[in-house]
């Protein structure tokens, strides 16, 4: 199975991966990566990225069997460019989309990750409850509640790091608050504390999803609707303002 | 792909219509909007990020009702364009990445184009505009005036490919936002051009005196030496005037002329707005001028348009209202100017500019 997935919830980033959904011994291979450190100009880099990890996108693209893209929670702006592009392929290559939470990526990427002593792996690097947490922008995270198995406990949320109390928490929101989240007795995790969720991480957890339930349709993806948390700041005017005082 | 007779998708979300037109030439095939403005009216005005989020899910389904209206699938398309500016950054960031997706998806050409001058190349689709020109080309000498929410400008077009010159914008606010908040100043719901051009007709023009923005011989200078803001609006001093006026029956306990405010506001807007693009038009040897945006859709626009025009010997063209309003099939016809004149696609790779200058017609 084929896949290419798309995430712009921070940095924008895309992925073609190739797995077996009916072998999970074997890993997903990657076929195409691509990534930027930039998370700000996802409308002019995307494109590019997306059309690189292709020969030919024409002839390649619909033989796909589904787009992944996440659905955030991330930056508004960023984050649409990201799914209008995933929508817009799906329709014209005619290609089945789903949407993962873009914090699912890191949740499997921290799952992954063995926990290193004097280089000696010793343990899983969550062994308990552990949190996600991305920059959400003005003085909040966006964060979510993870199993030690990766699996979604709690979150979505937006608010303040302030909220989190008690658990290791990884992701580029950990490493901007360590400070507030230390005093909650929290932990953070220095490798982790300026990661972002990509397109390869989520092509990954996607595969994960998917071979554990033995088949695309099975493994409870959830639809392109993006997950913005935030109303739009605007508000219903109030009594006219006086120009005479 | 077909160079004399191109057929072009064109795109638009600057604002809060989702437009995706079809275009063969200079022949409107469908043009399908979907717009937000309902959204919007409980605040009085478009906010951008309501804008946005209604475009994202809008993109898809107005694609494919107008591939279906027009009877063409997208391989029959020769090229795409897009509205990369100016306008709503967020919102223009939506259009662009769709149109992206679709030009990479499908290997065709695409146009960044931009929204003012394609509100000019749509004259090219309207049949009454057709009728009056020569063999799909617009006339020479020719300049437009644009007039909506997000923009009032004139402009003077040598060519729509390749040479548009802006000879004059609002300084502040666009007229039909002065609408806007005026119609809220008198208790009219958005958008408040209709509301207010409709209560216009039962007031007098004439009852009140506001201020002309930008009229003083200091901005405006002589034909020889023009001042700094000949052929500039400015309408945001226009709408503290009207608050003032109304605060002040208020204040003296008389009740609000409603009827008679509106209609000396309306007046005062498009007094102005018609006599400086007369004005440019007669100093700067335009014989035909072209009406576009929303804001056309104004009776007493048109008629002062007319009028003026018609005294000055000067040809005035207004599209069908809904070419007028921002729509998709403008970019598609100004997308195919483009195609036709040999004019090079965009790279894959263009940034959405907010405020794109008209000299600017393609990135
Ligand atoms: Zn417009």
């Amino acid at each position: 199975m084929r896949i290419l997935t798309i995430d712009t919830s921070a940095v924008a980033s895309a992925a073609i991966l190739d797995f077996d959904p009916s072998n999970p011994v074997k890993t997903a291979e990657v076929v195409a990566n691509f990534v930027t450190e930039d998370t700000r100009s996802h409308a002019e880099v995307l494109a590019p990225g997306v059309k690189s990890l292709f020969g030919d996108p024409i002839t390649e693209g619909p033989a796909l069997d589904a787009i992944v893209v996440g659905t955030g929670p991330g930056p508004f702006t960023g984050l649409r460019s990201g799914i209008a592009m995933a929508r817009t392929l799906s329709f014209t290559w005619g290609v089945p989309l789903y949407g993962m939470m873009s914090l699912d990526a890191l949740a499997h990427q921290v799952f992954d990750s063995p926990e290193y002593r004097n280089g000696v792996a010793v343990a899983p690097l969550a062994v308990r409850d552990f949190v996600i947490a991305t920059d959400a922008r003005r003085k909040e995270v966006y964060w979510a509640k993870y199993s030690a198995g990766a699996q979604l406990l709690d979150g979505p949320h937006v608010g303040p790091a302030d909220d989190i109390f008690g658990v290791q928490v990884f992701g580029a929101g950990a490493g901007l608050y360590e400070e507030v989240l230390t005093a909650n007795r929290c932990s953070v995790y220095e490798p982790f504390a300026q990661a972002q969720p990509t397109a390869l991480e989520l092509g990954r957890a996607a595969a994960r999803k998917i071979t554990a339930a033995g088949s695309l349709e099975a493994a409870g993806l959830l639809d392109s609707t993006p997950l913005y948390l935030r109303e739009s700041d605007a508000k219903v005017p109030g009594p006219r303002k006086r120009a005479l005082s | 792909m077909s160079q004399e007779n191109p057929l072009i998708l064109g795109i638009e979300s600057s604002c809060d219509e989702t437009g995706v037109g079809l275009v063969r030439g200079t022949e409107l095939l469908t043009n399908t909007v979907s717009s937000s403005m309902e959204e919007h009216v409980r605040f009085g005005g478009v906010i951008p990020e309501i804008a946005s989020r209604a475009h994202l899910d809008a993109f898809v389904p107005t694609l494919q009702q107008a591939l279906s209206d027009a009877g063409v699938t997208l391989e029959d398309v020769d090229a795409i364009a897009v509205t990369s500016g100016p306008g709503l950054a967020g919102a223009l960031m939506v259009g662009v990445s769709a149109a992206k997706a679709l030009a990479l998806a499908t290997g065709k050409p695409l146009y960044a184009i931009n929204h003012l001058v394609a509100h000019v190349g749509v004259g090219l689709l309207d049949e009454s505009i057709a009728a009056m020109t020569q063999g799909g080309q617009l006339p020479e000498n020719l300049g437009a005036l644009l007039v909506s929410g997000g923009h009032t400008e004139i402009l003077r077009v040598r060519s729509i490919a390749s040479d548009v010159e802006l000879l004059g914008a609002t300084i502040d606010d666009a007229a039909g936002e002065a609408f806007d908040k005026v119609a809220r100043l008198l208790g009219l719901n958005y958008p408040g051009g209709p509301a207010i051009d409709k209560l216009a007709r039962e007031g007098n023009a004439k009852a009140i005196r506001f201020p002309r923005g930008l009229t003083m011989p200091k901005y405006m200078g002589t034909a020889e030496a023009p001042g700094p803001h000949r052929y500039d609006f400015s309408f945001s001093g226009l709408k503290t005037a009207v608050a003032r006026c109304v605060e002040g029956y208020e204040a003296r306990g008389e009740e609000v002329p409603f009827a008679d405010v509106a209609a000396s506001f309306q007046e005062a807007v498009l007094d102005v707005i018609t006599a400086k693009a007369v004005l440019a038009c007669k100093e700067q040897g335009i014989t035909t001028l072209l009406l576009g945006g929303g804001v056309a859709a104004n009776s007493r626009l048109r008629e002062l348009a007319h009028q003026r025009c018609l005294a000055a010997g000067i040809t005035l063209l207004v599209p069908k209202f809904s070419l007028c309003t921002d729509n998709g099939a403008m970019v598609a016809a100004l997308g195919a100017q483009l195609v036709m004149n040999g004019v090079a696609p965009s790279d894959l790779a263009f940034a959405p500019d907010s405020s794109m200058p008209v000299t600017s017609i393609s990135l």
